[in-house]
């Protein structure tokens, strides 16, 4: 125990006093997440929208040019039939298509209600989520104005449909992908950089031949990172629940211990990427390419896996970020129990367990 | 155990790797309080030798005892008994002189109160008053490469390594360094060294020359010399690498 005392504090010195990981650790998270936070933001400007209006009434009228009248959007293309809904999107200016029912005004002075499709591309689901919102309220408040001083309330009944991603699937995603990010960054790359450091300085060889056991200087190397990582997690989920309102609905709790177990994931990943390089050059370049990039692309953190190849799809089940964004996006966005994602806390376990097994036979060959 | 106090005997210690046999069956056995030098081209198979008996590296045949423990099944009782420096002069740059010596004393188990006595010692012996709680980094060669020595004595051990302990450091400083290493000696310390330094290799007690990966030639430098026919142990090695 007095050994680890005194290789743990060691581990704290190079931090401290190397300015460049203090930065990688401390920095990075906080920058990250404000930016990310504040780039992906749901405000709308003047979006292109493209009107199909199959009854050309005054009520019609008067919607759309409350439409238009917003600062929110801007008409820009009047559409006559149903099958030019395809081709407006493909050319990928116009976000959103407004569509009238026939006979729209007579509907609703008739039967007291009339339908309107809002029909968005939902490629950027963020922006189709608001836009379909917006143009709710502005019906909606169309409606009020109606209603005034009769006894009979007339109903626009608004139907949404998003188009190629219907399910909105990176709503709240950045915090639980940032969250990964990071921790990926610290706990991986930082302890193969310090691993292979020792290599590079020989360090290493005169601990390996002192009597402490591979698995106590293996320990001694992570538990700092440990340490970090888990400050680092409790910042980004305090920047995100104070400066974003990003909501956790689920246990603090049980989102605490999914992220150790990733963090030791990560940190497995480390010690394995730390046997296979000689270099602090080689270590970083693996953990940025053969993690970081894989993390970033395949984890469905910026991209929807569902909306990927095939074969893409069945390469981001061996990510293990991928699992964990799985993971907190239920404890923190649907505020699920355990019994919900133990599946894919079994897979991450799994998962972790292959990597320290394979990092120790490879800790052991390199001995030999 | 023999009747001359021997703390290494290896016998017909062999590395292969593949077919390529780095280590070729090598005997020697080195005494108590001895400077031993282990000298051979660069990829004659020194390292892997030194390596194999200081517990990092498993021979792939033969016997060898060091410091009275088995190097295949008692490695860490090995590792206890002997120091180790190499040729890196392995010191975290990023700490202090203090703080490498409390921690490379640290994973030899030493107590804290031992690890002060011996820091004011050390301090005191090498005159490193003015700089102790200076960056090791700050440090001129020969400075670290005499901390690295102090340090892989720290904790008594029987037996110290040194793989190549001069690389880089001018004469002078070599000259000091050898004074060290001939009062660890004399106080009891078995030194094993290599080198590839052959003026380094006249110091020792005795001398072994591998040369692929095989012992061609040990004894006292004054032997070979005349075993060869020859005046420095320069034209001693010469000889043997040429063939």
């Amino acid at each position: 125990m007095k050994l680890f005392i005194g290789f743990i504090k060691k581990e704290f010195y190079h931090i401290l006093r190397d300015r460049r990981s203090l930065f990688i650790l401390f920095g990075m998270p906080i920058v990250q997440i404000l930016l990310f936070g504040f780039a992906i933001t749901n405000e709308i400007n003047n979006v292109n929208i493209a009107i199909l209006d199959h009854s050309k009434d005054v009520t019609t009228q008067n919607i759309i040019n409350k439409i238009s009248a917003s600062k929110y959007f801007s008409v820009n293309q009047f559409i006559e039939k149903e099958q030019d809904i395809e081709s407006v999107f493909k050319k990928g200016k116009t976000k959103a298509v407004i569509s009238f029912q026939n006979d729209f005004n007579q509907n609703l002075v008739k039967n007291g209600h009339a339908t309107i499709q809002i029909i968005t591309d939902a490629t950027d689901p963020n922006t189709a989520n608001t836009i379909s919102n917006y143009v709710n309220a502005i019906i909606q408040s169309h409606v009020k104005e109606l209603n005034k001083g009769i006894n009979i309330e007339y109903q626009i009944i608004p139907e949404t449909h998003m188009v190629y991603n219907p399910e909105l699937k990176s709503v709240f995603m950045f915090v639980p992908g940032i969250m990964t990010v990071i921790l990926m960054l610290v706990s991986a790359m930082m302890t193969s950089i310090s691993i292979t450091r020792e290599k590079e300085l020989g360090t290493m060889e005169v601990i390996l031949v002192s009597p402490l056991k591979p698995i106590q200087v293996i320990a001694g190397k992570v538990i700092p990172y440990i340490a970090l990582s888990v400050i680092n997690a409790t910042v980004i989920i305090i920047l995100s629940i104070f400066i974003f309102e990003m909501p956790v609905q689920g246990s603090l709790i049980l989102l605490g211990f999914e992220s150790i177990l990733f963090i030791i994931t990560a940190l497995a990943l480390g010690i394995l990427i730390s046997t296979v390089s000689a270099t602090q050059q080689t270590a970083m370049m693996i953990s940025l390419m053969g993690l970081m990039l894989p993390v970033i692309i395949l984890s469905g953190f910026i991209f929807p896996i569902s909306s990927m190849p095939v074969p893409l799809q069945i390469i981001s089940n061996i990510i293990p970020a991928k699992w964990f964004i799985i993971i907190i996006k239920a404890i923190m966005l649907k505020g699920v129990g355990f019994s919900f994602i133990w599946k894919e806390t079994l897979i991450l376990l799994v998962m972790t367990l292959f990597f320290i097994g394979l990092s120790i036979k490879k800790y052991k060959i390199r001995l030999d | 155990m023999s009747e001359i106090n021997y703390v290494i005997e290896a016998t017909d210690l062999t590395k292969q790797f593949g077919d390529f046999k780095a280590v070729n069956a090598i005997s020697f056995n080195v005494k108590k309080g001895e400077i031993f030098g282990f000298l051979g081209a660069n990829g004659a198979g020194k390292t892997t030798a030194m390596k194999m008996l200081i517990g990092i590296s498993n021979p792939t045949s033969g016997a060898a005892n060091v410091a009275g423990f088995d190097v295949f099944t008692q490695a860490e009782s090995i590792k206890k008994n002997i120091g180790y420096m190499s040729q890196k002069f392995a010191l975290y740059d990023d700490l202090t002189v203090k703080e490498n010596i409390t921690f490379f004393g640290g994973i030899y188990g030493l107590s804290r109160a031992t690890l002060k006595q011996k820091i004011n010692a050390l301090i005191e012996e090498l005159g490193l008053h003015d700089i102790a709680d200076n960056l090791v980094g700050a440090l001129p060669l020969g400075w670290k490469q005499k901390l690295a020595f102090s340090v892989a004595l720290l904790h008594n051990p029987k037996i110290v390594f040194l793989d190549e302990p001069t690389g880089g450091v001018d004469p002078i400083t070599r000259r000091q360094f050898w004074e060290m290493i001939y009062k660890a000696a004399h106080e009891g310390t078995t030194i094993f060294v290599t080198t590839h330094y052959m003026d380094e290799a006249e110091y020792c007690d005795r001398v072994s020359i591998m040369v692929n990966g095989k012992i061609e030639a040990l004894d006292t430098p004054k032997k070979l010399k005349e075993q060869f026919k020859v005046t420095s142990m320069n034209n001693v090695f010469l000889k043997l690498a040429r063939g």
